[in-house]
Order: C-alpha cells, then structure tokens, then sequence
C-alpha cells in the first residue's frame, strides 16, 4: 500500500534581507496510513517548516518553495494553488499548533470557532453544526461541553485550550493531523493529559498523525517512526524502536546520551557542544561535522553533502562516514 | 580524552556573527529606509534655508512695503514673488519658516518635559500613583483640545501682557524687542499644556517595561535613590519611543500653531508665521493663488518629512516592525 | 448582567467626570480673561450695572461664584448672555446653532469612518502594493493639511470650477450645502482613521490565530472580515471618541470657512467680549456631545473585544 503521504527532497528556502536561509534543504518523509510519524529536531532544524509547507502556510515572499514533492493520495500538495489547498485545509488534512493561547481567534466564542470547519467544508450550519461541535469538544475529555462551548478561549486553561484545537482539527474527520509541537507550551502534567488525547483519538478515527516535537522522550511514547531533522536535512528515520536500540548518525547518538537518564547519579552530563549552524551560510559537506565529538570528524564529508541511505530496512541515514564512525 | 575533542571541535566552530548593538542595528535598519533619509535631507534643507539663508543680504527685508509692485509674479529679483503689500514673499516664506519651527521646537520640548516626567513617574510608581496620573491624562485626552487652547491663549496673552510690561518696567529692555517673544509664550504654552498626554503615555509603557526587568531591581538593591534609578537608568532606555514620539509632535504642534494663527490667535505681527502666511494666502486664493501656494509647499514639506522619519524612527527601533 | 451594570456604571462616571473638569477649566479660564464684562461702549446706568453685577454674582468671591455656575447647570440653567444680545437667554442663542453644528460634526464623522476605515482595510490587505502606497500617502497629506487649506480648495474646485456644490451657507433641507464642510472636516479624522486601521489590521494578520484559520481551509476575505477585523479595528475605535473631540474642535474653524451659523462662531465671538455664559453654554454642549460620542465608542469596543469585560477575567 503507497504511503498517505510521500515527502521526497522537499527545499523551502526564505530570501531575507540577511541572505538566503535554507530552511528545508532537502528532506524526505514518508507516511503510512494509520500511523503516528514523529518529525524530531532542535529548534531551527526545518521541522515546522516542513510541516507548514505541506497547507501553503508559509508566507512567500521571502518563502518559496524551491524543489521536491509532497505526494498525498496521488496529487502534489506544493503544486497546488491557494483555491485547491481550501479543498485539503481542514477537510482532508488538519493542524494544531504549538500555542493554543495564541492560536485561537480570542475575538470570537469557542462554539463559532469549531463550528468553522464545518460551515466551510460540509455545508452544515445552525444547530446540526453546534451539535456536532459539542460532541466533538466531549470526545476530547471537556466536560459540560454544552455549555462552555459559548465562552471564549481565554475562559479555558492552556490544556483545555489544546484539546479545543484538537477537537476543531478533527471535526471533519481528516486523514492526516498535523501536530507542531502541541505540548511544548504546556505544564508537564498538562502534556500527558493532552498526548493521551491525541493518542485515543488517533486509535478511535484511524487518522495519521505527523508530530512534530523536540522532546526524545515524548517521541518514544507517541510516535511510530521517528524522522530527525538538523539543520534543515534529515538526518536519521527509522521506526521508534529501532531508533533506540540502534542510533546510527553522531547526532542522534549524541542527543540519546545526553538524555539525562541514560546517566549514573553524580556523573558529568554529556552534551553536545556549540549550536546550530547559520542557515543562511550552510555551504556543501557535512552539517554536522562542526559538532561531531562522538563520531570521527575528520572523516566527515566537506565536498558533498551527505545523501540519505537505507541502511537496514526501513531504516534510512545520512551517509556522512564521519558521523557514523563509532569514536 | 573528551575534554580533548571537545576543545578541538570548538576550534573549528564556525566564527558568530560580530554582533550589533541595538542602536547599530537601529541605525542600519534606518537607513535602508528611503523616505526616511530623504525627509532628513529636505529637513536639513529647510531649515539650514530659514535660518541661515536670511542672514545674506540678498535675502530682502520681510517687512518692506512697496506697493507698486503688489501681488506680482516672480521675478529675477522676487524668486516668489511679491505679497500683497509689495512684500518679498520669499523672504516673508523664510522668515515665517523660523518663528513656525522655533514654535514647533520649543513647544514640543515643552511637552517633552512634562510628558516624560508624568509618564516615567506613572509607570515606574504604579499602584495609586499610576491609577491617578493615567486616569487623569484619561480625561485630559478627552477633552475637545482646540477649545480649550482658544480659551488658554486669549488667557494667557493678558497676562503675558503684564509680563511684557514688568520686563519693560524692571529691566532696560525696550517693548518692542520683548513683546515679540513674549507675545509667542502663550503659544508655547497653551499648546505645550495639552499635547504631553500621548507622550506620557507612550513613556509610561516603556518605563514600565523597562522597571519590569531585572537590572533595576539590582540597582535598587545597590541602595540607589528613585530619583537616581528613573534618571540614569530608566529614562535612557526609554529614550527610543521619546526620540519616536517627539518626531511625530513637532508637525502635530506646528499644524496647531498655524490653525490658532487662521483664528487670529496664533503668532502676532510683526511676527509671521506660515501659519500665518498660508491662512492669508487662503483669503487671497482667487487674486493670487501663489501666495497661497508658495507658502504651503515647506510647510507641508516640512510636516511630511516629519512624519516619515517619525514612522521611519519607530520601524527602525522596534525588532518586530510588521514592515516585511 | 452585573458586571455589564458595573462596565456602564464606570464609564458614565468618566464621563460626568470629563464634563466636570471642562467645566472648571472653563469656568476659570474665562474668569481670567483679559476683559472686565462690564465694559461696553454704550454707558450703561450704576444701577443696571449692579443689578447686572449681582445676578451674574460679580460681587460675590470666586468659589461662590463657581459654585452657582455648577448648581445652575446641574439643573439645565445656561443663564443669559452678559454682554450680546442684550440679556437673551443663552439657550435660546443656541438653540438655534446647536443643531447645526450637530449634525455638521456627525456627517463629518460619517464621512470619516466610512472612507478611512474601509482604505486602511484595503491597504493592509494589499500591503507593500502600489494601492498601498496611494492610499498612505493621501492619507499622510490630509494629516499635514490645515483644514484652512483644505477648506477653500475645495471650495473653489467643486463649488466654483464646477458649480456642483454650494460654497457658503447651511440649510438643513439642501444636504448640498452639508458636503463641502463635513469632508473639509472629517478628513483629518479619516486621514488617521485609516493609518490606525491599516496598522491594526497588518498587526492582527500576522498573529497565530489567522494562521489557524488558514490552517481550516477559510476564504481569505472571509478570514479579513470575520477573524481579523474585530482585532484590527482595536486601535481604530479607540481614537473615535478622540478624534470626535478633534471634529467638534475643528468645526470651529471651519463653520468659519463655509460661513456656517454653528455654535462655533458665537463661541469666538463671546470669548472676545469676555460674555461668561455664553462662553460656558457651548462648552457645556460640547461637552456632553463629547462624553456621549465615548460613551458610545466605550461601548462598541466592549463589544469588539470581550477580553475587556470584567467578568471576564481568566
């Protein structure tokens, strides 16, 4: 069965005034039907952008997309224009946001909010409309639904916030839910409430999930397969359990030691020294290469870039001999 | 043998960035902005033309009446051509240019002094303080402003009179040399007394921002007074939006001054204003529409390239300007 | 419905309180004019004279005098006028002109919200364009234009050049001779208008919520009207209740312009003659049409943004 969704080579580049920045420079992702796809990566490594390049959110002027396809149910999401993305918006593919404060309109009541989707796409408003919208805020765990649907969002706590966002996401009942980062905004405790949600949901309707996040470990509780992204390349993608046990690229092994847990009480910290690189001047060669302490980085690639490989099955890598070098 | 590697790797890090200072960047951000520099340069223009051009000789006297010549057109000798009462127009422009920007200046500096001191004490007292002085500039902005002025100035010029004749009276000063300047006092005044409040706004947001972070508290901490905090700390970091805001009432004041002088109110002879000038020029629009004209382009020259490095000012030292 | 009570409650209390410092200023400021009321060129008899002088309450110290004015307003008493007209009734002086210059400063503000706000909505929506840059730069030209200016080109252009419309003069049954002077007037108010609102509709499109909408497939005029105008027009409203003190001050000058039987004039013209009352009458009726006009825009902007209702608070 062909994936629901079928990244390959996707370039988004932003023409600032500062230079070109590669946001996304070459990455590639598939998605099965049915699963929970993780997309990992430190901040300013692509992952919203490539999520955000799939609906055409992205602002284009300094945004374009340069190159690559997004193959979902047989047409190219990048190729489409803005008229033929209101068919896929919010019907066959939906996104919630990092932040729910932010992120819903604090003009306007939660009830016309989620009853938005449904006006747009199925024609169904009045009563029938705020029917279905108070079902769907109950199948997210709010309680009196009936009633705190007429109050605005700023009458909700960050967590309810959230689950309001994912009620109105899948009111329509979409094939692909797009998450960005969805707990990072929120308490601890919140967050666990918040991804159990998402999961039963997920389990309920069958619909995929792409997750986006920077946390190692709510990846190993949510996803299925993990995609790892730096510097705007994809790095290493694998299922999550194979991710685990067999970390290939410096990169990834260097953030699974640094995961604070994997240390002996008392012991030095590892990290991973210096930042991230300056998208804007990345030249040919390995990304990484500056920061590779676990690998060997004088065999790091400075001529070409790294290409992605299937190491095992389904188990796909940067080919960068540096970085996989064991130290 | 990690500490190494580490120090290996961080050799070949790639160089940052030299950073700018938050004014540098201002400064870049301001200059790539066009109508911004070019209203610097015709600023600069008029006012090096107003105030320094009249010192020439071929500049004529203003107040030289020939009446021969009235409501002529310009000539080699008139580049505006003459008013009606045979007046170089040129020279009246230039001379009305200097009394309308000294009035725009010294008003806004009188403004600046109050607004800035209610708003820095506002914000960086809070609580009742605060609730008072805002509620008060609250009821102060809603207030039918040029109203009130009228009332303020005819106010005020009876007791400048008395001050002109208590000057003419204590010192040797002649009438004639006082009663000019002292005649524009009610001016700066009664425009100055009003138009603080925005500016006590915007400088009240900004010391409360400011008083919010940490290196105040640090400061209070150290022992220093109030006083000392509000004048050496505060109010230099607020200076952005006070530079902004001062920038954008100059032309708001100079619009006044030359409205309250179409009442009758404004600048008195023998001073002239533009204000002056273009109100004049407006009576006079069917017999002689230059007189209107010439008159109206600095001035509304000098307006506009107020407002466009005014705007240009708050781009440049706001990060997140939704300009791009 | 208590707390909407306790919204309403505050914000007429600011308004009693506005119209009662206006009151005072006015009340001392004329006291402290340059003119003694009782100077006339006619000789007027002693007795008259201190008959005038004990009504008006001249003989009696200041705070007294101040404390009358306040009682005799409170009860709707505008007294007669001193000087003009020889002991007319100051309402009845303006009765008159009142309602001119009423409906002048609404059909000014008419003017104004209904051309401002639309172009700043239009220029934020074509951002960086060409209709963008058009509509700013008007925009900036009617902030540095005098009405003076403004006022007699018009005049000339559309009542002379072309005779469409009459240049002097109000009657209230020729809407005419209302265009020329509510335009003159309003323009500057429609001028600012439509700054605000291009600012606060460029600082709304960019936030989260927008994107959000986007994100559900919604039309992008859709999303301009019913996600980004309510938030957009914050500003906007916000200067309405200022920007019709602007109107009223400005109506001054421009019944001026257009020869215009307003209140306006017969203000001037009492300041000038130092007449207390008839200087006070149509302060007090500036007064309240300006603490209505915020009433009113406090109103519509609780409306606008439920945020700033007390019980609302998260």
């Amino acid at each position: 069965m062909p994936p629901l969704l079928d990244i390959k080579n996707l370039k988004v580049h932003f023409h600032t005034r500062n230079g070109v920045v590669k946001a996304v420079d070459d990455v590639s992702i598939k998605v099965e039907q049915g699963e929970i796809a993780g997309i990992v990566g430190e901040s300013g490594s692509g992952k919203s952008v490539t999520a955000y390049s799939l609906l055409g959110l992205i602002p284009m002027p300094p945004g374009r997309i340069e190159g690559g396809s997004a193959i979902f149910q047989g047409t190219d999401l990048l190729k489409l224009n803005e008229r033929e993305l209101n068919q896929y918006r919010g019907r066959k593919i939906s996104m919630i946001f990092q932040d729910p404060m932010t992120s819903l309109n604090p003009y306007l009541k939660v009830s016309s909010q989620l009853v938005e989707p449904l006006a747009i796409h199925e024609n169904i408003t009045g009563k029938k409309a705020l029917h279905r919208a108070i079902e769907a805020l109950e199948s997210v765990g709010i309680d009196d639904a009936a009633t705190r649907i007429h109050s605005y969002p700023h009458e909700f706590s960050g967590g309810m916030r959230q689950r309001v966002m994912i009620a109105m996401a899948l009111i329509t009942k979409p094939d692909l839910l797009i998450a960005d980062e969805p707990t990072t905004a929120l308490d601890v405790t919140v967050q666990k409430q918040v991804l159990d949600v998402i999961r039963t949901l997920q389990k309920d309707t069958g619909t995929s999930v792409i997750f986006i996040t920077h946390d190692l470990a709510v990846v190993h509780e949510m996803c299925d397969t993990v995609n790892l992204l730096y510097a705007g390349r994809d790095v290493e993608s694998a299922s999550a359990s194979q991710l685990i046990q067999n970390p290939l690229h410096a990169y990834t092994r260097g953030l699974y030691r640094s995961n604070p847990s994997n240390h002996a009480k008392g012991s030095d910290l590892h990290t991973i020294p210096g930042l991230p690189p300056n998208l804007a001047k990345l030249g040919p060669g390995c990304a990484f290469r500056p920061r590779n302490t676990i690998g060997d980085p004088s065999l790091c690639l400075t001529d070409q870039t790294p290409e992605l490989i299937e190491h095992s099955p389904r188990h796909f890598v940067q080919n960068c001999p540096g970085c996989l070098a064991k130290s | 043998m990690a500490e190494e590697t580490h120090k290996q790797t961080l050799e070949t890090l790639p160089e940052t960035e030299a950073g700018h200072s938050l004014w540098q960047d201002a400064w870049i951000r301001l200059r790539s902005n066009r109508a911004a520099m070019v209203s610097c340069v015709i600023l600069v223009a008029i006012i090096f033309s107003c105030f320094v051009l009249p010192i020439f000789s071929f500049i004529a006297d203003p107040a030289e009446i020939e009446l021969s010549t009235k409501n002529s057109a310009p000539t080699a000798s008139h580049w505006m051509g003459q008013d009606q009462l045979g007046r170089d127009l040129l020279s009246r422009v230039l001379h009305g240019g200097r009394i309308s920007i000294l009035v725009g200046l010294i008003t806004t500096t009188v403004s600046l002094t109050i607004g800035v001191a209610v708003g820095a004490i506002a914000g960086y007292s809070g609580g009742r303080t605060d609730a008072f002085l805002m509620r008060t500039v609250d009821v102060l902005y809603s207030l039918p402003f040029l109203i009130i002025v009228i009332l303020f100035s005819a106010v005020a010029r009876g007791q400048t009179d008395a001050l002109t004749t208590w000057l003419v009276d204590n010192t040797n000063l002649s009438h004639d040399s006082i009663a000019p300047f002292t005649g524009l006092i009610p001016l700066f005044v009664a425009i100055g007394a009003l138009s603080w409040l925005n500016i006590s706004r915007i400088v009240r947001a900004s010391v409360q921002n400011i008083t919010g972070q940490e290196y105040v508290e640090a400061a209070r901490s150290l022992g220093l007074s109030h006083g000392r905090i509000l004048l050496r700390h505060i109010i230099p970091n607020a200076i952005g939006p006070i530079v902004v805001y001062a920038t954008l009432t100059i032309p708001s004041v100079m619009l006044f001054e030359a409205t309250l002088s179409f009442l009758g109110i404004g600048v008195q002879p023998p001073y002239s204003s533009w204000g002056i000038l273009i109100s004049d020029g407006a009576d006079r629009m069917l017999s002689n529409p230059l007189l209107l004209i010439f008159p109206s382009i600095p001035f509304i020259l000098t307006l506009m390239s107020l407002n466009f490095l005014g705007d240009g000012l708050r781009d440049a030292l706001d990060p997140k300007s939704s300009k791009d | 419905m208590k707390d909407i009570a306790r919204d309403i409650g505050s914000r007429l209390l600011q308004g009693i309180i506005v119209l009662f410092v206006l009151i005072t200023i006015t009340f001392f400021l004329t006291r402290a004019l340059p003119f003694s009321t009782f100077q006339d060129e006619k000789a007027v008899p002693d007795h008259v004279m201190e008959m005038l002088e004990e009504i008006h309450g001249h003989d009696k110290p200041l705070y007294t005098q101040y404390f009358m004015c306040l009682k005799n307003l409170a009860t709707g008493n505008l007294g007669t006028s001193i000087k003009l007209m020889e002991g007319r009734e100051v309402s009845e002086i303006l009765s008159q002109a009142f309602p001119v210059s009423l409906v002048l400063g609404l059909v000014a503000m008419a003017f104004a919200i209904s051309i401002g706000i639309p172009a700043g909505v239009l220029s934020a929506m074509r951002k960086n364009t060409r209709v963008d840059y058009i509509i700013m730069t008007f925009a900036l030209l009617g902030i540095c234009l005098p009405n003076f200016v403004i006022g007699p080109l018009l005049a000339e252009l559309f009542g002379v050049q072309l005779s469409w419309l009459p240049v002097a003069g109000w009657g209230f049954t020729q809407p005419s001779t209302w265009i020329l002077p509510a335009i003159t007037l309003g323009l500057i108010s429609a001028a600012y208008l439509s700054r605000l609102t291009r600012a606060g509709m460029l600082e709304t499109l960019n936030q989260d919520f927008i994107r959000t909408a986007r994100a559900k497939g919604q039309k992008e005029s859709t999303i301009v009207i019913r996600h980004a105008l309510r938030g957009g027009l914050i500003p906007s409203v916000a200067y309405l209740g200022p920007a019709f003190a602007a109107t009223i001050s400005g109506s001054v000058v421009v019944e001026s312009i257009f020869q215009i039987p307003g209140i306006g004039g017969i203000f001037i013209n009492a300041i000038q003659t130092k007449d207390e009352t008839l200087i006070m009458g149509p302060v007090v009726l500036y007064g309240t049409l300006i603490i209505t006009a915020n009433f009113l825009v406090d109103l519509i902007q609780l409306w606008l943004n439920p945020r700033l209702r007390s019980h609302s608070k998260s």
